[in-house]
């Protein structure tokens, strides 16, 4: 079509020769390093912000996504192929992400993408990758009720972090009252509608949980923060759980710290501060508040260990953090690594047909398994915050979780499942036995 | 029972606590078994052992207790031998209270959780209920009152007895109500006048404990429980007014801060400066830098570092807004719209530029300690990292107020920015006179970040939060006029905390800009206007 038009528009010769000596430089620039990499080279998309609000946490997946490679390189590449990274930078600007990830695939010619943190990024590339048929992995904590043909969801569905947070401030910490917290935008909202139909489920009251959202890089948290003190001075023992995401954590911690909220008398449990966040902080008088994740940094196995090492050997920095979407991304790799080598192929269709049944070690301990929901199996771990922006694990599941794609807490979403080996369906309603349900 | 057990072991002649101590090892009682049970790092065991140990009277019991409180109690997987390092550094056999010459490599603090650390505080009150520090007493009386555990009365009622000091005698008499009303067999007179003590208190912890009296308890009880609880929670909702009150002074001075070089840049000179965010960021980074070069170097300089950060931020932030006004804006003079797309793309280069520098995760910039923690006004809290930041922005706004009246650059910046022709045909050099405005308001801002810096991330989007909120100070209080910056942060600063628990932070938000519209739209020069020749200049 673009093309048509374009000749349609350049009727006049002496246009369509400026044309073509332009579109000659353009491909005389790229394919220099082009023409090279599609003899023997199998290229990996990166699709992360490297400017922006979200530079701040999605810098590093770029990073991971580099080691990750030069790692599969060391060791000889897949298929007797090298790996080349191509990185762009979609500058935490939502539109823009689904056109860099349209670039990648139709000029770069990438196999695979690995990227994304928002849910709002997901959605707007997803449409992309369907349209272009190509595969993204997303390694973030999400709110789930998503199954997408083209996308693996390496990061936890909220029955792998949420619920068994919630579960475990009630069996260990008696939690009677709940304050859910969040910024406002899809992740939180989703993430406290499943949980509050959870609490009700669990025979708690409405006028036992307090909801409150703030705007995005919510800096005064004065009043909130005075608030969650009156809410658990109730006689009931009181728990905040938060989605609070990014840069607002850093005066959400600093106002409890000062206010004197001790985790002895209201812990909080996060669901989107990691080592990375807590960089930022003195810690010491969040001594004991929680997060859930399906990895930390002090998790102790030999992998772990292994695995932290090369990570500071190769970015050349010795206190270089590790954290949950970093091991998210890790497990992805593998899992895409390990199908091409099953499929033969980086085909698209054969590769996403080769993952489910993909098995790699997580670094901490157990086995990561693509499910036919396209989400995978995860260990769960509850981890008090330590004096040195560490967390100590207090508790975890007894064995892996297998991700949820729909919620079973919500009315909509309740029957519907994905399955993409058997029924090839993202929303299958299970009670209709029709793809399709509810949902989307 | 304790506090006398402990009385005995403390009148034991020295010579016998050694013989006892070193008989120790080889009979193995309730004390050593207890102390046995951290090396198996397992919650449960903890538990068991922290219990234990309270009760045993053992004179190593508060050493070995407060220990694990603060992570200092070191337990060694392999020998099962656990160890105490003293706060001087030396370590002792908690077993045994013998010196030891080091706590072996393999041995690791013993853990706690949040469930512990409840059990620990408990226990610690009760073996801290006679410590001779006031301040000790206080804290393990206020331990007691939460936990009101029977157990305690017996213990509370010896040291309320013995007690002298009157603040510390009303603390233990509120934990001995609080354990009196939760009571079984405490006659009906012994709860009502727990609950008058308890009332008195007045506070939210009270009002939890209130709220917390059993239904089945005898009606009379059951009455003036709720007779107290709904006085406690008239005066509350009184204080929370002043409490709303102080929040929004407390949020008007950091907009105020953020805003006030911003009414120089803009409201005095007129340059709609979308960079000035990133004046507030830089002053945040150099005060980042300058504490850690405080961190390595001068270790002992830390609490102090912000008032070597603030002339720093001042001239880094001052030399760039000058150099900025040099190169770009001076060219720019007259044209808002090129003026707001060159500042907004020399904004995106700044945040990209410090994101190159210092990567673009956050930086710690800690609190020195004058300005951590919190103190209470009646009933509410009051936080010295707000308090001095309210101090420091009216110091800053004084400052400048003064320098504009008295000083002769301040002369020459109203004369220019009054009439720039007339100013020209006296004689002043207006173009350095605009370099050197524009320096000073970036200084400001400069300044701002460094007092940011303490309640908000230090990451190169710090400037961008704070841009909207600037302009809305400075639009709403009137352009060119620094009290209707004053005003107009403060009035946004009340309007929004009255607000918040009504509507919600994001309603709030929303409301408060709605409101700018319709009165600008009734005010279009803002709360305090510029009147006379000036406006036409």
């Amino acid at each position: 079509m673009l093309t048509q038009s374009t000749h349609d528009i350049a009727t006049s010769h002496s246009r369509r020769r400026w044309l073509a000596a332009a579109a000659g430089l353009v491909l005389g620039l790229s394919g220099f390093t082009s023409a090279r990499a599609d003899d023997d080279t199998i290229k990996v998309g990166v699709l992360h912000s490297l400017s922006g609000t979200m530079a701040i946490s999605e810098t590093t997946l770029k990073d991971t996504v580099l080691f990750m490679i030069d790692e599969q390189n060391k060791k000889g590449g897949i298929l007797g192929k090298k790996l080349e990274a191509v990185v762009v930078d979609p500058a935490s600007n939502w539109p823009l992400f689904a056109e860099k990830a349209r670039e990648l695939i139709t000029k770069d010619k990438v196999s695979v993408v690995f990227g994304c943190w928002t849910s709002v990024s997901r959605k707007s590339v997803l449409p992309v990758f369907k349209e272009l048929n190509s595969i993204l992995f997303y390694p973030v904590q999400y709110e789930g009720e998503e199954s997408e043909r083209n996308v693996f969801y390496t990061g936890a569905a909220p029955n792998q972090q949420a619920i068994p947070a919630v579960d475990y401030l009630m069996k260990e910490e008696k939690v009677k009252r709940w304050v859910l917290a969040g910024t406002d935008y899809v992740y939180p909202r989703t993430t406290n509608k499943i949980l509050e139909a959870y609490l009700k489920s669990k025979g708690v009251k409405d006028e036992d949980i307090m909801i409150n959202y703030t705007p995005f890089g919510h800096s005064d948290w004065q009043t909130i923060v005075a608030d969650i003190k009156k809410f658990g001075s109730a006689g009931k023992k009181t728990a905040v759980v938060s989605t609070i995401n990014g840069d607002a954590n850093v005066p959400f911690y600093k106002e409890l710290g000062n206010q004197g909220i001790k985790a002895t008398d209201i812990p909080v449990v996060a669901f989107s501060v990691g080592e990375e966040e807590l960089a930022g902080i003195d810690t010491k008088p969040l001594l004991g508040h929680l997060a859930a994740w399906n990895y930390f940094e002090s998790i102790k196995t030999p992998a772990n260990e292994q695995f932290i090492k090369d990570w500071q050997a190769y970015t050349k920095n010795p206190k270089r953090t590790t954290n949950d979407p970093m091991e998210a991304t890790y497990i992805g790799f593998n899992m895409w690594v390990k199908a091409v080598e099953k499929a033969k192929s980086v085909d698209a269709d054969k590769v996403i047909d080769a993952l489910p049944g993909t098995k790699t070690p997580n670094l901490t301990g157990g086995v990561a398994e693509v499910l036919p929901n396209h989400h995978i199996t995860k260990p769960v771990f509850i981890g008090e915050i330590k004096g040195n922006g560490q967390f100590d694990v207090v508790w975890k599941t007894p064995g892996l979780v297998a991700g949820d794609a729909w919620s079973k807490e919500l009315p909509d979403s309740k029957d519907l499942i994905g399955d993409w080996v058997g029924k090839k369906c993202g929303n299958y309603n299970t009670k209709t036995n029709k793809c399709g349900g509810q949902g989307s | 029972m304790l506090a006398n057990a402990l009385k005995k072991f403390r009148a034991l002649p020295f010579a016998l606590l050694m013989l006892f101590a070193t008989l120790l090892p080889v009979m193995a009682g309730p004390f050593e078994d207890a102390v046995g049970k951290f090396a198996n790092d397992d919650y449960s065991d903890t538990e068991d052992a922290v219990g234990a140990i309270a009760t045993s009277g053992n004179p190593l019991a508060f050493s070995i207790i407060s220990a694990l409180q603060d992570g200092r109690l070191m337990a060694d997987p392999d020998t099962k031998k656990i160890y105490v390092t003293q706060p001087d550094g030396k370590s002792i056999d908690a077993l045994t209270g013998a010196p030891v010459a080091s706590v072996p490599d393999s041995a690791a603090a013993v853990r706690l959780n949040n469930h512990l650390r409840r059990a620990v505080e408990a226990a610690l009150g009760g073996l801290t209920l006679s410590s001779p520090e006031p301040e000790k007493r206080i804290q393990a009386a206020q331990s007691v009152y939460k936990g009101h555990d029977e157990a305690m009365l017996p213990l509370i009622d010896g040291a309320l007895q013995k007690e002298t000091n009157k603040s510390v005698k009303q603390a233990f008499t509120e934990a001995r109500a609080a354990i009196l009303l939760f009571k079984d067999d405490a006659t009906e007179q012994q709860k009502l006048e727990a609950i008058a003590t308890i009332k008195a208190r007045g506070d939210q912890e009270a009002l939890a404990m209130l709220t917390d009296v059993p239904a089945d308890a005898p009606p009379a009880v059951v009455h003036a429980a709720t007779a107290a609880v709904s006085a406690i929670q008239q005066t509350l909702a009184l204080w929370s007014v002043v409490q709303n009150a102080w929040y929004g002074l407390s949020l008007g001075s950091v907009l105020l801060l953020a805003a006030i070089g911003l009414a120089i840049t803009f409201g005095v000179m007129g340059v709609i400066n979308m960079a000035h965010g990133e004046m507030v960021m830089i002053g945040a980074y150099v005060t980042f830098v300058v504490q850690q070069t405080i961190r390595n170097s001068f270790p002992g300089l830390l609490d102090y570092s912000l008032v070597f950060a603030v002339p720093l931020a001042f001239i880094v932030a001052g030399a760039i807004g000058v150099l900025i006004e040099r190169t770009i804006i001076r060219f720019l003079y007259g044209r808002p719209l090129e003026t707001l797309l060159a500042t907004w793309g020399l904004s995106l280069v700044l945040q990209q530029a410090v994101r190159t520098m210092f990567g673009p995760t956050n930086q710690e910039v800690g609190n020195p300690s004058w300005m951590s923690g919190a103190f209470q006004l009646g009933q509410i809290s009051i936080t010295y990292n707000r308090l001095w930041i309210l101090c420091f922005t009216m110091a800053v706004f004084a400052i400048l107020l003064a320098m504009l009246r008295y000083t002769a650059l301040g002369l020459e910046m109203r004369a220019v920015t009054q009439n720039r022709r007339m100013a020209a045909s006296m004689g002043i050099a207006t173009s350095r006179v605009d370099a050197l405005t524009f320096g000073l308001g970036s200084g400001i801002a400069g300044i701002a970040g460094v007092a940011l810096s303490q309640i908000d991330n230090v990451s190169p989007n710090l400037g961008q939060s704070y841009i909207i909120d600037s302009f809305m100070v400075v639009v709403f209080g009137g352009v060119g006029n620094l009290w209707g910056t004053l005003v107009g942060a403060f009035t946004l600063g009340i309007a929004n905390k009255f607000l918040e628990p009504v509507a919600g932070a994001v309603l709030g938000k929303i409301a408060i800009l709605v409101l700018i519209i319709l009165f600008i739209q009734k005010r279009p020069r803002g709360l305090f206007a510029l009147k006379g020749r000036a406006v036409e200049a």
